[in-house]
């Protein structure tokens, strides 16, 4: 995915004189093609992220189109007073696109992961979230949204489903279910794979989504409807519970049940090794999302 | 009082009344505030804008990134024809355009909205950066320029020290610093505060804040690849509203 990014970004600086690249550092290394080529709008300001979020701001306000990447939690939780202020409360927009999620970088602790990121966003009002579950959905959500004016925040991961399936903003079925049915999954960017492993065998409708805001509250409304139960099964690879509003909202004239997966609230993960260990000890592993598919959806 | 047309109330002269209409007390002296004389030179002697250019790409920017206390700020720019005298009346209402610190979605001519201090320098900085990316020209073929406004006070913010070592680092010589220096800064700059920026590549002037024959001189853009910071000494500045 980092590596899509970066193609359609350079194709982007070469083709839209509008567009700039702001760096703190990180994938400076990735960019030096375009930084030689494009020396004005390649703008790395080495590790200062509170600058990085402010000259973005700048930029916008100046009539350009601002990119800002880098890890996570240095994107979204060191500058999110500049986020708030010199993005939002400005009236401009600009992609912000980060790298690490919310353990990619298990072994290199809690310091380096940012499970909190869209939940954070998603305080602030007028967001664009895509969280790609495949570098071919990163290319198609950049194009949408190179051209705009809005505020975009777009997650990588090095998790990837097996293939690519269409970006935003509607809901896409990947599996339906019977009249029947036991209710509706919904399964956010890199959990899809999973998400069919695990629920294999179940009578659910399978959803997904790489634009998780603006949430298809309809399109979800619709999918409850023709199913069996109106219950909901939410798997995000980010804090449990960060579009429980989403869910309440679009169900909120009928009565339904609900239950998030994500990473847990509950503590700290003191914990280094893999992602894989890391998605095990939340649950987001095949085996747990079965074992809490099968508990909620009572089977 | 008489208020007939904007002409009535466009020289320096007229701030005080303008302030004045704001805080409730037409007599109160709105010369004392700290900001009024370098506002004012920037607007009638410095920048290139004016309220029919206040949207044109090629303008130049004034950001007023230390927010609080924008009385001087709001009677300058109506002084100057981008706010309507009227609109003064009634600031800080539900309705009024004006509050306590500035909304740039809300107030003609104000360029950023500010209030938490240590936003302003690194959005002025962007916005150098992306003139100066577009390559946009004024009409008289100078480099459109960005000033910022800050207070002594408001240094404190870390986020200012990124952007001033980030700004000259980059050479952004289209950016001028004007900070309002009067002796508010929790615990001080040892040494003054002109080298915290002359240490990091910057063009240093420091100047009386009431002069505005030296003020404008020392506006003067620098042309050597440096950005510029203008160090405005204010002495008699009330401790008050505009603190910081």
């Amino acid at each position: 995915m980092r590596e899509t990014f970066v193609n359609t970004v350079e194709k982007a600086l070469d083709e839209d004189p509008r567009t700039a690249l702001v760096l703190a550092a990180i994938s400076a290394d990735r960019f030096q093609r375009s930084a030689r080529r494009h020396p004005g709008r390649v703008i790395d300001l080495g590790i200062r992220e509170q600058a990085m979020i402010g000259v973005s701001g700048g930029l916008a306000l100046s009539g350009m189109r601002p990119i800002v990447h880098t890890y996570a939690p240095f994107l979204i939780e060191r500058p999110f007073e500049q986020i708030k202020l010199d993005l939002g409360h400005q009236g401009v927009g600009a992609i912000l696109v980060s790298i690490g999620a919310s353990y990619d970088a298990a072994s290199e602790g809690r310091t380096h992961q940012a499970p909190g990121d869209v939940a954070l966003i998603d305080t602030l009002p007028g967001w664009t979230v895509r969280v790609p579950g495949h570098p071919d959905e990163v290319r198609q959500a950049l194009e949408q949204d190179l051209p705009g004016d809005h505020s975009v925040y777009m997650r990588l991961t090095g998790e990837t489903n097996r293939s690519a399936l269409p970006v935003g903003p509607r809901l896409h079925v990947v599996r339906t279910g019977s009249r029947r049915s036991a209710g509706v999954v919904v399964a956010v960017g890199p959990t899809l794979d999973r998400v069919l492993e695990a629920t294999e065998g179940l009578d659910v409708t399978v959803a997904y989504t790489s634009t998780v805001r603006p949430f298809d509250r309809e399109g979800l409304a619709a999918l409850v409807a023709s199913a069996g139960s109106a219950d909901v099964l939410m798997v995000e690879p980010y804090l449990e519970g960060t579009s429980a509003l989403e869910i309440s909202e679009a169900l909120a004239d009928r009565r339904h049940r609900q239950r998030s997966l994500g990473v847990g609230r509950g503590s700290e993960l003191r914990a280094y090794g893999t992602p894989e260990e890391h998605a095990r000890a939340h649950g987001l592993d095949v085996e747990g999302i079965a074992k809490s598919a099968r508990d909620f959806f009572l089977v | 009082m008489c208020m007939t047309t904007t002409a009535t109330f466009s020289r320096y002269a007229d701030l005080p009344a303008l302030i004045g209409l704001m805080e409730g007390d037409e007599k109160h002296d709105g010369a004392s505030l700290s900001t009024v004389d370098v506002l004012w030179v920037l607007y009638d002697r410095v920048l290139s804008t004016t309220p029919e250019t206040a949207e044109a790409p090629d303008r130049d920017r004034f950001l007023l990134s230390k927010g609080h206390g924008p009385t001087a700020f709001y009677a300058v720019l109506a002084a100057k024809g981008f706010l309507k005298v009227s609109a003064l009346r009634g600031w800080a209402s539900f309705d009024s355009p004006l509050g306590h610190h500035p909304d740039r979605v809300l107030v003609p001519g104000a360029e950023i909205g500010s209030g938490s201090l240590g936003h302003g320098l690194p959005l002025a900085l962007g916005s150098a950066l992306g003139l100066r990316a577009q390559g946009l020209r004024r009409a008289d073929g100078a480099e459109p320029r960005v000033v910022v406004l800050v207070g002594d006070g408001e240094l404190d913010e870390g986020s200012n020290h990124e952007a001033i070592a980030a700004a000259a680092r980059l050479g952004v010589d289209n950016l001028t610093v004007v900070v309002i220096d009067n002796d508010s800064s929790q615990h001080g700059w040892p040494g003054g505060i002109g080298r915290r920026f002359e240490v990091e590549g910057w063009e240093t002037r420091e100047v009386n804040g009431r002069d505005h024959d030296a003020l404008e001189k020392a506006f003067t853009p620098s042309d050597d690849g440096r950005p510029l910071v203008v160090v405005a000494r204010i002495r008699n500045g009330n401790r008050g509203a505009d603190h910081a």
